[in-house]
C-alpha cells in the first residue's frame, strides 16, 4: 500500500476493508482489551488523542500486512446521538451502505446482525 | 454468435486457474497487495465502499438467453439478486465476496464468458454498435472485428502493462451508436471509394476523463487484413512513449495531442512498415471463421410493414408510443430492433434484478433468436423481434416494470454509479438521475421534449460519459459538499463534440430546476421538427447560459 | 539478485564493472553510458553486455547490438511495462544475445517476457524471498496458448486453428 495517509483531526475512528468479504470493518476493542474488527461503526473505538490515534494506526498496519485487511484508514468523526459519524460525507456512505437502496448495506443491518447474534 | 472453440474454453478455464492461484498467493504473502491490486483489476475485481465489485465482460454486449440466466443466477446465489449494466456494455456486481470469485469465474466459464480485462492498464473489453447485423445503415456487422481484436488483445505479454487503459471501440454504420470518436482508438468500417473494398477508417486518442478529446483520424482507409498489425503499431507506440509519469497524462489521447496527430502517426506508420506484417495478421480463414459466427439467423420471409402491429397499435396508443419510441428499423423486413429501457422512473439507471435478466432471457429465447444486447446507455436490446409479436412481448415486459417508452429521452439518462458504490466517486450520480426522472415523468412532456441525452458522471473519469451528453452532468465536492456541474452541447455520435460549462456548480436539489430552465429554452424557442440538440447547435450556449445563471444565482 | 530462466534458477556469469574498466573481465556488463569507452577496449574473447533503461531508443541501440551478447532492460517497476515492448523491437532488429529483464517483476509476468523475447528475469532479493522460482515456472505454463502470432508461441491458438484447418484439407 503506498504511503500512510496523514492523520485527520481527531477524534477519530480507523475503517477498512475486510480482504476476504470486502465489506467495511470498523477496529473496536474487544472483551479482551485488545483491537478487534466490527462490521458494526456503533462499536468503533473513537480515538480521541494521539496516543489513541497511533494505536489504531499501529493496528491497521499490522492488520494490513497480516492479511486481514485493505485500505484501512483513519476518519474523523463527530459524536451524534452517542455513537460516531463520520464528518465526510464519502466516509459516511461507508457507515450506510447505498443511499438509493437502504434495504442494503450496513444501514440494513448487513453483517451487523449476525455479529451480535454471534 | 460467437460460441467458444476447444482452444477459447482452454485458455478461460486457465485463466480462472490463474486467478484462484493468484488469490492464494495474495493471501499467502507471496503478492503484495500492490501487487496483488493490477492482477484483480485485471480480472474485473474492484474494492468499492461497500465490498468487492465484479466487472464481467460482455464482449461487445453480446449474450445469449442462457448467458444472461447464468448472469441472473450468479446475482441471485453470489450478489444481491440484482446487476447494473455499464456504459461499457458490461455487467457489474456490486457485492461480491473476493473468496466466492474464483467461483463465480468458473460459472461464467461454463456459458462462454469471463471478466478478462475489464478494468486495469490494458486493452479493455472491446465495445461496437449494438445493433450491429440488424441495423438498416450498416455497411458491416462490426462484431467479427470486434472478436478477432478480443482474442488478440486478450492476455496480450507485450500490452498488458501501458501507462493506463485502452479502449477500443468498432461500428460498421454510417450513424455511430458506438461513441467511437470517444475511444483511445475507433475503427468504422467503410468502403474505398475506388476500389469498393472494405476497410477500417481507424482514429485515434479520443477518450473522456479529465481531458476529453474527439478522437483524430489515423488511416482514412486500413485494409481489412493488416488490422491486426496495424493495432500492434499503434499499441507499441503507445506502450513505450505514452506518459508515465502522471495518470492523468497517461491516456494515448495526451500523447497524440503533445506530438500532434502528424507525428504519432508517423510514428505509427513508421514502425507498421517496419513490423513483419504477415506474421502478426490473422489469416482471410480464421477472419472468415469467426465472422460465419456472426451470420444472420433465419428470418422468416415477412411483409415490411406488419398488419398485425398496426392493428394493434391503433387499438392501443399507449403500445404505440412504445413501438415508436423503443424499436429501431431492421435489415429484415417484418423485424423491428427493440429495445428494452432499464430506466423505469425512479430506479438506478441500467439496474436489473435476476427475475428481470430472467423474463428478458426468456423474451431472446421466444421472440429474438436467442440473442440479446447490451448497448452503452445501459439498456438491452432484443435484437430480432417479429413485428407482430411486439404486442406479446410489451405485455410480458410490462408485467416485470420494463416497458418504459422512454428510449433516446430525457428520462433516458445514462449514469454512473458514483458514490452510492464507488470508490473513486467524489459525489452520487444515481439520486440525480432520479430526482430528474421524476421531475420529468411525464409521458406527454417527455414525448413534446423528444430525443434529449442526459449523462452523469460521479467524478472526472467521466464513466457516464457526461462531456458528450447533450447535457452532461459532473458531480464533484466543494467545500465538503456534493456539486454538479452542469455541461451543455456534447454529443456521442458520428457529431461527436464535447459539452461546455454552463456556470458555476449547483447543489443536488438544484439540479432539476436548472435542467428544466435549459429544456424550457428550447421548448419555446425551437424552430419546427428542431431536436434539441440541434437547436443548441443553432442557437449556442447564450440563451441556455442565461436561463441556467438564474438558477445558479438564485441559490448562491 | 536471483537470476532465472524458463528452466529454473541460474549463475549470473556477468560481471558488472566499474565504468567502462572491463580489464580482463571474460563477461562484462556496463552501463549505456559507458558502452562506447567498454566496445574500444574490448578484447576479441571478451563479451560485453550493457544495461539498458526502458526509455532507450531503438534507434540508437540498434546501431550497437551485433556487438553485444547481453542487453539488460531495466523494470523500475513491475507496472512498468514499457520493457516488454523495447525487447520486442530488440528482437525485431536481430538480435540473438541474451535478453535479461531486470527488475522487481511479478511471477505472472514471466510468460509474458518469455513471450516478448526475454531468456531470463534479474530479480531483487526482497521479491525473490517472496516469489520462489517454484512460483515462476509454475506462472509461465499457466496458460498454455495464447491467441497472438509472432510471440515466440508456434503454437499460438491462431495457428493450431491454421494448423486444423489444413490437416482437415
Amino acid at each position: 500500500m503506498a504511503a500512510a495517509p496523514k492523520r485527520p483531526p481527531l477524534p477519530a475512528i480507523l475503517l477498512a476493508n475486510d480482504l476476504l468479504d470486502g465489506d467495511v470493518v470498523f477496529a473496536s476493542v474487544a472483551a479482551t482489551g485488545a483491537l478487534a474488527w466490527t462490521r458494526d461503526p456503533a462499536l468503533a473505538l473513537v480515538a480521541a488523542d494521539d496516543a489513541a490515534a497511533a494505536r489504531l494506526e499501529a493496528y491497521a498496519g499490522s492488520e494490513f500486512a497480516a492479511q486481514h485487511v485493505v485500505d484501512a484508514y483513519l476518519v474523523d468523526i463527530a459524536i451524534e446521538a452517542g455513537q460516531p459519524v463520520p464528518r465526510h460525507y464519502r466516509e459516511r456512505m461507508k457507515t450506510l451502505g447505498p443511499s438509493n437502496r437502504p434495504d442494503l448495506g450496513k444501514q440494513a443491518g448487513d453483517g451487523i446482525a449476525a455479529e451480535r447474534r454471534a | 454468435m460467437y460460441r467458444y472453440d476447444e482452444f477459447d474454453a482452454r485458455f478461460v478455464r486457465e485463466r480462472v486457474a490463474q486467478f484462484r492461484d493468484q488469490v492464494g498467493r495474495r493471501l499467502n504473502g507471496s503478492l503484495t497487495e500492490d501487487e496483488f491490486k493490477p492482477l484483480r483489476l485485471k480480472n474485473g475485481v474492484y474494492l468499492q465502499l461497500h465490498a468487492y465489485m465484479l466487472r464481467i465482460a460482455v464482449p461487445y454486449g453480446t449474450l445469449s438467453s442462457r448467458q444472461l440466466r447464468q448472469l441472473a443466477l450468479i446475482g441471485e446465489r453470489y450478489d444481491r439478486g440484482y446487476g447494473h449494466f455499464t456504459t461499457r456494455q458490461n455487467l457489474q456486481f456490486n457485492w461480491p465476496k473476493l473468496r466466492d470469485i474464483p467461483e463465480i469465474l468458473d460459472l461464467l466459464a461454463d456459458v462462454e464468458m469471463h471478466c478478462i480485462q475489464t478494468s486495469g492498464n490494458c486493452i479493455r473489453n472491446v465495445t461496437a454498435d449494438h445493433f450491429a447485423g440488424v441495423a438498416q445503415d450498416e455497411i458491416e456487422d462490426p462484431r467479427p472485428t470486434a472478436e478477432l481484436i478480443r482474442q488478440w488483445s486478450s492476455l496480450h505479454p507485450e500490452f498488458s502493462y501501458l501507462p493506463r487503459k485502452f479502449k477500443i471501440a468498432v461500428t460498421g454504420a454510417e450513424h455511430d451508436r458506438a461513441v467511437i470518436k470517444a475511444h483511445d482508438i475507433g475503427l468504422r468500417l467503410r468502403r474505398h471509394p475506388d476500389t469498393n473494398a472494405i476497410s477500417y477508417e481507424v482514429s485515434v486518442g479520443g477518450g473522456l476523463g479529465r481531458t476529453p478529446m474527439i478522437g483524430k483520424v489515423v488511416r482514412d482507409y486500413l485494409p481489412k487484413a493488416d488490422l491486426l498489425a496495424y493495432l500492434e503499431a499503434i499499441m507499441r507506440v503507445y506502450n513505450l512513449e505514452g506518459r508515465r509519469d502522471n495518470k492523468y497524462k497517461a491516456r494515448v489521447k495526451i500523447l497524440v495531442h503533445e506530438i500532434g496527430v502528424e507525428e504519432f502517426k508517423r510514428r505509427v506508420e513508421e514502425e507498421f512498415a517496419r513490423l513483419d506484417g504477415p506474421s502478426v495478421n490473422a489469416d482471410p480463414a480464421e477472419v472468415a471463421r469467426i465472422a460465419a459466427y456472426f451470420a444472420p439467423p433465419a428470418y422468416e420471409v415477412l411483409p415490411t410493414v406488419s398488419r398485425v402491429l398496426e392493428a394493434t397499435k391503433a387499438a392501443n396508443p399507449t403500445f404505440a408510443r412504445w413501438v415508436e419510441v423503443n424499436t429501431a428499423p431492421h435489415k429484415a423486413p417484418g423485424y423491428a430492433a427493440l429495445t428494452i429501457s432499464l430506466k423505469p422512473i425512479g430506479q438506478a439507471p441500467g439496474d436489473a434484478t435476476s427475475e428481470q435478466m430472467r423474463l428478458v432471457a426468456d423474451l431472446a429465447e421466444q421472440y429474438s433468436h436467442d440473442e440479446l444486447r447490451v448497448t452503452h446507455a445501459q439498456n438491452l436490446v432484443l435484437p430480432h423481434v417479429r413485428q407482430r409479436d411486439l404486442f406479446a412481448v410489451w405485455q410480458r415486459l410490462g408485467e416485470a416494470g420494463l416497458a418504459s417508452a422512454n428510449v433516446g429521452m430525457i428520462t433516458d439518462i445514462i449514469s454512473c454509479p458514483g458514490l452510492d458504490y464507488c470508490a473513486l466517486a467524489t459525489a452520487r450520480s444515481i439520486p440525480i438521475a432520479q430526482a430528474i426522472q421524476h421531475r420529468f415523468a411525464d409521458a406527454e412532456r417527455q414525448r413534446q421534449i423528444g430525443e434529449l441525452n442526459i449523462k452523469i458522471s460521479g467524478c472526472i473519469n467521466a464513466c457516464g460519459h457526461h462531456h458528450v451528453g447533450h447535457i452532461g452532468i459532473l458531480g464533484l465536492e466543494k467545500r465538503g459538499i456534493e456539486s454538479y456541474q452542469i455541461t451543455l452541447g456534447g454529443d456521442a455520435t458520428e457529431n461527436a463534440a464535447i459539452g461546455e460549462i454552463l456556470g458555476p456548480g449547483l447543489a443536488a436539489e438544484d439540479v432539476p430546476d436548472a435542467i428544466e430552465r435549459i429544456v424550457n429554452v428550447y421548448v419555446e424557442t425551437r424552430q419546427a421538427n428542431e431536436s434539441f440538440i440541434d437547436a443548441v447547435r443553432r442557437l449556442g450556449l447564450g440563451p441556455f447560459k442565461a436561463a441556467f445563471q438564474e438558477v445558479a444565482h438564485a441559490v448562491a | 539478485m536471483l537470476l532465472l530462466d524458463r528452466t529454473g534458477t541460474k549463475t549470473d556469469v556477468w560481471t558488472r564493472s566499474e565504468g567502462a574498466a572491463i580489464d580482463n573481465l571474460s563477461h562484462a556488463l556496463v552501463d549505456w553510458e559507458a558502452l562506447p569507452d567498454a566496445l574500444r577496449q574490448k578484447a576479441r574473447d571478451q563479451r560485453i553486455g550493457v544495461s539498458v533503461p526502458n526509455h532507450i531508443g531503438i534507434a540508437e541501440l540498434k546501431l550497437v547490438l551485433r556487438q553485444l551478447s547481453l542487453v539488460s532492460v531495466a523494470f523500475p517497476a513491475f507496472s512498468d511495462g514499457r520493457g516488454f515492448s523495447l525487447a520486442k523491437l530488440i528482437r525485431n532488429h536481430g538480435f540473438t544475445g541474451t535478453l535479461r529483464a531486470s527488475g522487481p517483476l511479478i511471477a505472472d509476468q514471466f510468460a509474458y517476457a518469455l513471450s516478448c523475447g526475454f531468456d531470463e528475469i534479474e530479480l531483487p532479493e526482497t521479491s525473490a524471498a517472496r516469489q520462489p522460482v517454484e512460483q515462476w515456472l509454475a506462472a509461465a505454463s499457466r496458460i498454455s496458448h495464447g491467441y497472438q502470432r509472432g510471440y515466440g508461441d508456434n503454437h499460438n491458438i491462431l495457428d493450431q486453428r491454421r494448423a486444423a484447418r489444413a490437416a482437415a484439407g
